[in-house]
Order: C-alpha cells, then structure tokens, then sequence
C-alpha cells in the first residue's frame, strides 16, 4: 500500500550567488515519520529547513505539503498548514516572558486549525511549558534563560504552534546526555500524538536512537537515505565524515 | 479595563480638562499647552510603529505636514472647516503611511530609518515648490470669526480639539498594545524572523501599523495651520518634530501607551517652560541632553524603570 507522503521536496536547488548550496534534492517525509538529517557542516542542512519552512526561496524544484505546493507561500503561512521548525541558534521572543512566548504560535498558528477557544491560550501554553519542564520559569524573561532552557523554549514555541511536522534544527548541540535524553523523551512524545519529526543533529547517539530514516546531505546532494544502520555503514557516507 | 471602558475615561477626562482649563485668564496657557498636546499625538503616533513594532520612524515631521498642509489644501480649494481638514489629513497621511510601509518596510533596522528622512525630504521640497499650497512664501489660514461653545478665542477651541485628538490617540495606541495585533508586533519587534516562523504575518502588521502611526501624527497636523493662521514649509517639516518624537517615547518608554504620554507632557512642558523663561534656542540642547541621561542611565524609560522597581518590590 502506498501511504501519501506529508511533505515531499523535489529536486530543489538553492543557490547563493555563485553557490550552490542544494543541488537538486529529493526527500520525504511520511505521516507521523521520525526522520534523521545529518551531514558535514556546511552541506546544506540548515538550507534544506529553511526553503522548507519558507525563510530562503528555493530557485528549482518543488515543495508540497499535504499534496499542495508551498513554494510560494510565505512561512507564516506555512507554519499555518502545520509546518513548524525551530532554530538552530535560540531567537526567544526576548522582552516578553516564557509564557507570552508560546502565546504567540498559539495566537496566530496554532489557532487557525485547532480552534482554541481564547481562554484556554494560556492554558494550553502552561501544559505545553510542563511538558518540556519549563513550568518553573513561566513568568521569567525570555531573554534571560539559561542556553538550555532557551532550547526547550524554541522546541516548545514550536510544539505550541500544533504542527503536524516539527523540525528540530541542532536542538541538542552542547546539552549534556541527560539534557539530550530529556529532549529526545520530549521528540518521542511528539511521535505518539502522530507529528512527524525531521531532527537535524550532530550528536549521532540521539539521531540512531530516534530516527526510523536516516538522510544524509553531502556538499548539497543527499547521498544516503534509508535505514539508519545502513545509512551509517555506507561507504559514501564514511567517506564523507572520515575522509579517505 | 476594557477598550470601550477606557475609550469612555479617556474621552471624559479629556472633556473634563477642557472644560475645566476654560477658567484658566492667561491665555498664553492655550498657547503652550496647544504644543504639548500636539507632541502627546505624535509621540503616541511614532510609538505605535517606532515602539510596539521596532521600526524607527525619522520622518515624523513629514507625516505631520502631510496633515497641516491637506488642512490648507482643502482651506485653499474650498474655504472647508476644520472638521473637514481632520478627517481629510488623517487620510491622506495614513495613505502616504500605507505606500511608505510597502515600499520600504522589507528594509531592515538603520535602512527604514534613512528611507523615512529621505521622505521627509522629499516631501518638504515638493511642498516648497508647490505654488497652490503658498510654496516657501507660506500660506495663511484664517481662523473663523465666530467661535463654536461660547469660546474666546480661537486658540480655545483648537486646545480643546488637540485634546480631544490625544485622547483619541492613546485610546487607539492602547488597544493596539493590548490586542493580539499588539503580541504579534511585539514579536515583530523582538525577532522578526522568529515572528514569521510562528505564524505571524508580519508584512501586513507592519504595514498596518506604519499606516495607523503616520495617520494619526498626520491628525496631529491637521490644526497647526489655524494655531498661527500661518504656515510654511520649514515651520512644518521642523527638525524639532521628529526628534522630540522619538526623545519622548524614549524618555517615557516604549513598551506602553503611558510612556509616550509622560514623556511628552514631560519634556513638552519643560521645553515650553525653558522657552519663556530662558531661550527658546535651548530647546534641543535640552532634549539632548536628556535624551543621553534617559539612554545611559534608564534605558527603558521612566516606565521601564518604574516596572522595575515593581517587580523589585513584588519579589
């Protein structure tokens, strides 16, 4: 039986002046999917999200989401359709506190399917912050959380919005194991309310345990996809992370 | 307090003060307080998009000309009254808004800033050579005769519509801030591309709040031609305008609609002060000179720091 892909990305190719960033690349991502992105840095991760989230324009090929092509919708319209990222590098909402952050995906994404009725926003946003273990520090400023926390923020601003595709960019660089076994809980709870999970990571113990699918970008091709332990142990992808 | 209620307060206060300040003899009291109630508008106005959304607006001086000068347009072309000339330059200084925002609003930071000035240039030679509305030579507007409410003078009533206006800027500037259009412009101004990824669409806001700002610093405008019955460019695009609006939100605070309001009856009052009583040349030495003290030493304004303290005292 063939199941309908969630997202499905074609052929895209991204350019930066004379750069080419991604060389036609083709990746999907089935319902409720656990899926691992990893490569070098600098092989185009990051561009894939964000042509995939709507912050970079690919120059070629085509993006669907739920069959619609998305390509030339802006990325708050997109995060609308249940297609929700966090970024690398933590961009809290900083003069608002940690719940007035979440209030805002909430507000103006999460409300546009899951018709939250206004008075159960700050409710929502409070079970949310329990889930990822930032209840403690609803009230604080964003802007003063320690790097950790302003982690959990960015994957729970992310989760407040409803998604139905999550992708986590470089969550866990520089957590700890348990921090990065937190998070994986958290990434793995998403699974069961049926959100599929593109996790980019460095960190290659989180990203075999959780990943059901591993691809792997090289230079901006994708040069591997499939099950994570044949993805590791193919001879292209060694070569790519070890050398020759 | 709900929008109606405080729609409610705000126009009875603003009645109240106007009825009341009537039994007030020295008429250079109108005079004065004239100018500290249009610098409540504009600093307000700039709030709104320089504040909530984080977009430095150097152009105020050409938004509120686009007011006072429509004022003269329709007194020109059809002797209208004043009430004509409100509705009209809040118009047309929001539409001047709306096509400023489309154009320039994907510049970024430091590049809107300088697209503004460079309106504000524009503008002010445009009007200079525009021989209907009096071109460099200047126009006059003659106040009406007869005066409506059984007021003295004309410089009466013109105080009471400018308080009214204000009031009807804070109530606007307030409900903007407490609406969910306030949380997204706040996400806006704190992380625009963040915004963006969170649903927000962040090019409509910033065009409707760019719109909603120089409209009502257009409104501000309006009726600066009756307060001297003459006007000319260089009065109108004053330099003092767009720097008092951006001091006063900054010394005030710009996270609320109270700052903008402090800080204009603040530094307006002390300007006017300083203006009788010592030169009128010190009136920008002094809002520089406080502007460094504000920026140094309380940087989110005298609410900020007021917020601070609270939150001192609660813990």
């Amino acid at each position: 039986m063939m199941i309908e892909a969630l997202l499905e990305v074609k052929g895209v190719t991204k350019r930066f002046g004379g750069f080419t960033a991604l060389d036609g690349v083709d990746f999907l991502v089935r319902p409720g999917e656990r899926v691992g992105l990893i490569g070098p840095n600098g092989s185009g991760k990051s561009t894939l999200v964000n042509c995939i989230a709507g912050t970079l324009r690919n120059e070629e090929g085509s993006i669907r989401f739920e069959g619609e092509d998305i390509c030339g919708h802006a990325a708050h319209r997109r995060i609308r359709m249940g297609l929700a990222r966090s970024f690398q590098i933590p961009k809290p909402f900083a003069s608002m506190t940690v719940l007035d952050n979440l209030c805002v995906p909430l507000l103006y994404a999460a409300r546009k399917h899951e018709k939250l009725a206004p008075g159960r926003i700050v409710e929502e946003a409070v079970r949310i912050l329990e889930l990822v273990g930032l209840a403690g520090r609803a009230h604080a400023m964003s802007g003063g959380l320690t790097q950790v926390d302003m982690r959990k923020l960015e994957l729970a601003r992310a989760m407040a919005a409803k998604p139905k595709l999550l992708i986590s960019d470089e969550a866990m660089a520089g957590l700890s194991a348990s921090e990065v076994d937190d998070i994986l809980a958290l990434l793995f709870g998403l699974k069961e309310q049926g959100v599929a999970v593109i996790m980019i990571e460095h960190v290659m113990r989180a990203v075999m345990k959780f990943s059901e699918r591993i691809a792997v970008l090289v230079a901006g091709r994708k040069i591997a996809d499939g099950d994570p332990q044949a993805v590791v142990g193919n001879a292209e992808v060694v070569k790519a992370y070890l050398g020759e | 307090m709900s929008n109606k209620v405080f729609a409610f307060v705000a126009l009875a206060v603003a009645l109240a003060l106007a009825a009341v300040t009537q039994l007030i003899p020295n008429e250079y009291f109108f005079t004065a307080a004239y100018t500290v109630l249009l610098f409540v508008i504009l600093a307000t106005a700039w709030n709104i998009l320089g504040g909530y959304t984080g977009y430095v607006n150097f152009g105020s001086a050409a938004f509120f000309a686009i007011g006072a000068y429509t004022t003269v347009f329709f007194y020109n072309a059809f002797k209208a009254p004043l009430a004509v000339g409100i509705v009209a330059g809040t118009l047309v200084a929001g539409l001047a808004g709306l096509g400023l925002g489309y154009l320039t609003l994907r510049l970024r930071g430091v590049f809107f800033a300088i697209a503004s000035l460079a309106l504000a240039v524009v503008l002010y030679v445009f009007v200079v050579n525009w021989d209907y509305v009096g071109g460099a030579r200047g126009a006059y507007v003659l106040q009406p005769r007869e005066i409506p409410f059984g007021m003295p003078r004309y410089i009466h009533l013109i105080y009471s519509v400018q308080l009214l206006m204000a009031a009807f800027a804070l109530v606007v500037a307030r409900a903007i801030e407490k609406s969910t259009m306030g949380r997204g412009l706040a996400a806006i101004r704190d992380d625009e591309l963040a915004a963006e990824c969170s649903g927000v669409p962040t090019l409509r806001l910033k065009i409707f709040s760019t719109m909603v700002s120089c409209a009502l610093m257009g409104m501000a405008g309006t009726t600066f031609p009756y307060y001297l019955s003459y006007i000319e460019p260089s009065s109108a695009f004053s330099l003092s305008y767009a720097v008092n609006s951006i001091a006063m939100p900054l010394i005030g605070g710009m996270m609320s609609w109270m700052g903008p309001l402090i800080g204009a009856v603040l530094l307006g009052t002390v300007q006017q002060v300083v203006q009788v009583t010592v030169s009128s040349a010190w009136n920008l030495l002094i809002v520089g000179v406080l502007l460094v003290l504000f920026v140094t030493l309380a940087p989110n304004g005298i609410m900020g720091w007021v917020d601070a303290w609270r939150r001192r005292k609660g813990r």
